[in-house]
């Protein structure tokens, strides 16, 4: 029996270029969840760290359940209980975060800006609930902590924070001066092992085997939310109007034609990276049962070599279409993950083999190296940085090896191995094949590497094979939205029969094709 | 009119309760949910509603012993009416006690909190309104229908089980069920309203009882649908638009 091999697609988010403008969220919200029901649901968030995270301190598992542990006996197990546990809590969610641990969404009372009676005071715009109508006062929101907004109050409830303060013993200074600040934008990470789908009752929950997205099946979803507590991201939300859940669907639609995510299309700083990744599903649970330290080793162990003759034997014994294989072995994100190796997953110690991954910023320590006005460029200086201001380090590495530091410092040097040896190239200074010896790269890799972090166009950083059927031409146009009952583009049975005479609806998916096959016939 | 009630309405309830079930199967799998207010109201929900859902399940249970199982079958064993009767007020009446307070806990909660009473449909006012009736009913019922108007002594195992397994076998026993006391014969036939409305409102969620989760493989594979299918549910379902005081578009 050969080996299986699956495809995933797998995204790499580049820390140091996020400047926390949340177009993605914004234009992710646009695209998806501007309906009733899904007001505080954020597909795409964007994180200020150090912070609480949304719903705030979600990272804190001993109180929220979620994601998996590994028993002593050596199995894995949900950490909010096993299936008997979980029937029996069906009919309270012993966990589940409540709206106030997201936040109230409202409205502004605009009518009553122009309808207000005249008189000596301006009218206001009161907020109301999108809950109960009924006014209300503005507490949080999704953002509630950006950029380090009151840090001196939150900060001390980040999970992160609380965990180095207790047992590493490091005091993380919020004062400005001392601080330091990154961002991290979240959607779902469309796990190897996810513990939401574990923890449906419904099975309503699935993985696609031909891409390994995680969708809500929204006919199947009763609604018992148990997915909610077994998500450790906090990534699966509840529409409290229709009364199932809800979750970030990597834009299938969208990369099912061969276009990026709303977010990764939108995205200002082009941080994000989009590509295939081939891995055996045999062995996920195994991966997944490593020790705390050695998770992120594992699962980049998972990841099989596209360029490995018996890997692409083996991925076409599986029905893996060859165009997918070769956009496989053309991935940026495996070049980011297992040639380049800095990307790094999202808390690993979930152990639901997380899917989308981070090149964590070096710019913490380059702003603190900064401020005590060294040459923060510098390849000595960065190096020695890296190792001394251990705060930053320390972070990272709660954040995204379990807090292993060796590795985040391993990627950290490599990032300012890179920063340091193009500066050189840049200035036409000589160049010093000794800072990318120092971190166990050539030279030219580390101009490789920077050239897909720095440069890379739009078909470098997105990789993306279409769906592969021989009906592709079904999904060029599913439908109009906007022919829903009553709405604008209602089209229905005309005297001519149910499509004469309709408008075609025009998609970016179609347009995008359309440009595509323009730019072939013409040679271009 | 005995043979109206007791000898047809309970076919045409069967009828609309299993129709209903598959036509909502069939056509509306996007409305098929709890419905859970859980996000809005957490505390009250974790006491009153596994109060009264495992309240629920005993009662059930309760239900099927009596009904179900002849009094000739547990003479056999031993049991004497005396002893029976005590068990089932005791246990019948402890455990509908139960239900009674799980299900006024959830009343108060869903009246209380805004955001819950907001989230309240017509549907499902006059779904508590009947449901707490049937409870009620059949508290009254096992206190007091022991004993008819006249004074005699009332057996609902002489009546109501007999007529309800002659049911069974499509011989329906009209005079059994006729001779039954007041108390049970409305708390029948309320029940029987509660009955045909399960499958158009909420209550249709004890339908999905999720027990093939013990059985399935935690990691659920799917593959990509051939052809783009839409949901079962067509039309008058689905999203909502937000809707706010001055920009009402909201169906409900």
């Amino acid at each position: 029996m050969a080996r299986r091999v699956m495809a995933q697609v797998a995204m790499v988010m580049n820390l140091d270029k996020c400047i926390g403008c949340h177009t993605c969220s914004v234009t992710c919200k646009q695209a998806w969840t501007n309906r009733a029901g899904t007001e505080y649901v954020w597909f795409n968030n964007v994180e200020t760290r150090p912070g609480q995270g949304y719903p705030r301190t979600y990272e804190d598992q001993e109180r929220w359940q979620g994601g998996w542990i590994r028993t002593k006996s050596g199995r894995l197990k949900l950490r909010s209980g096993g299936r008997f546990k979980k029937l029996l809590s069906i009919f309270a969610s012993p966990v589940q975060p409540e709206l106030a641990d997201y936040y109230e969404p409202w409205t502004y009372d605009y009518e009553n800006l122009v309808q207000a009676p005249l008189g000596d005071d301006f009218p206001v715009a009161r907020p109301k609930s999108l809950i109960t109508g009924d006014d209300m006062a503005i507490k949080a929101s999704a953002n509630w902590d950006d950029a380090l907004g009151g840090i001196h109050e939150t900060g001390h409830a980040d999970p992160i924070v609380k965990k180095l303060r207790e047992e590493a013993n490091q005091q993380i200074r919020f004062e400005y001066e001392k601080t330091f600040m990154f961002y991290v934008p979240r959607i779902c990470e469309h796990c190897l092992n996810p513990s939401c789908m574990a923890s449906c009752p419904s099975g309503a929950i699935y993985k696609r085997s031909e891409d390994g997205i995680v969708l809500v099946d929204q006919d199947k979803c009763r609604g018992w939310r148990q997915c909610i507590t077994g998500c450790p991201y906090k990534k699966i939300y509840f529409n409290h109007r229709s009364g199932k859940a809800e979750k970030c669907t990597f834009c299938y639609p969208r990369l099912e034609v061969g276009l990026p995510t709303v977010c990764s299309e939108t995205c200002v700083g082009r941080l994000r990276y989009i590509g295939i990744i081939l891995y055996d599903p045999d062995q996920v649970t195994k991966a997944a049962l490593a020790d705390d330290k050695d998770l992120y080793q594992a699962q980049v162990d998972l990841m099989l070599d596209p360029t490995d003759p018996q890997v692409i034997a083996d991925a076409k014994a599986n029905g893996i279409p060859s165009d997918w294989i070769s956009a496989a072995q053309k991935s940026p994100v495996y070049a980011l993950i297992k040639h380049f190796k800095v990307a790094l997953p999202l808390h690993p110690e979930y152990r639901t083999m997380p899917m989308v991954w981070y090149v964590p910023p070096l710019s913490p320590v380059v702003d603190l190296l900064k401020d005590q006005g060294h040459d923060s460029e510098a390849g000595g200086n960065l190096f020695g940085a890296i190792d001394a201001l251990r705060i930053p380090v320390e972070y990272l590495a709660e954040l995204f090896t379990a807090g292993d530091t060796e590795i985040v410092t391993r990627v950290l040097q490599r990032l300012a191995a890179m920063r340091s040896y193009m500066r050189d190239v840049t200035l036409g200074r000589e160049r010093q094949p000794e800072l990318a010896e120092a971190v166990g790269m050539e030279p030219a890799a580390l101009e490789q590497m920077y050239r897909l972090l720095a440069i890379a166009k739009y078909d470098e950083r997105y990789v993306i094979p279409k769906a592969h059927r021989e009906q592709a031409h079904n999904l060029e146009e599913m439908g109009c939205s906007l022919d829903f009952e009553g709405g604008p583009g209602a089209g229905g049975e005309g005297p001519f029969g149910a499509t004469s005479g309709r408008v075609v609806p025009v998609a970016i998916e179609s347009f995008a094709d359309a440009k595509a096959r323009q730019r072939d016939a013409s040679g271009a | 009119m005995n043979v109206l009630l007791w000898g047809i309405l309970p076919y045409v309830v069967l009828l609309i309760l299993v129709g209903g079930l598959i036509w909502r199967y069939r056509f509306d799998q996007f409305g098929w949910t709890t419905r859970s207010s859980q996000l809005y109201e957490s505390r009250m929900l974790k006491i009153g509603s596994p109060i009264f859902h495992f309240a629920l399940l005993a009662v059930l249970m309760g239900h099927l012993v009596g009904l179900l199982i002849p009094m000739a079958f547990t003479e056999w064993i031993g049991i004497d009416q005396h002893t029976y009767h005590l068990g089932a007020v005791y246990g019948g009446g402890l455990a509908g006690l139960a239900l009674i307070v799980g299900l006024a806990m959830l009343i108060w909660r869903r009246r209380s909190t805004s955001a819950v009473f907001r989230a309240t449909t017509w549907n499902d006012k006059i779904m508590y309104l009947v449901l707490a009736t049937v409870i009620g009913l059949g508290m009254v019922a096992t206190l007091t229908g022991d004993t008819t108007p006249a004074g005699e002594e009332h057996n609902y195992r002489e009546t109501v089980s007999v007529w309800f397994r002659s049911l069974m076998v499509f011989q329906p026993d009209v005079e059994a069920m006729a001779a039954a006391t007041w108390q049970f014969q409305v708390h029948i036939l309320i029940a029987f309203a509660l009955f045909a409305m399960i499958p158009f409102t909420r209550l249709v969620h004890a339908f999905s009882a999720p027990f093939h989760y013990l059985f399935r493989p935690y990691i659920v594979y799917r593959s990509r649908d051939v052809d783009p299918r839409r949901s079962s549910t067509r039309t008058g379902r689905g999203w909502d638009p937000v809707g706010t005081p001055d920009n009402r578009r909201t169906r409900r």
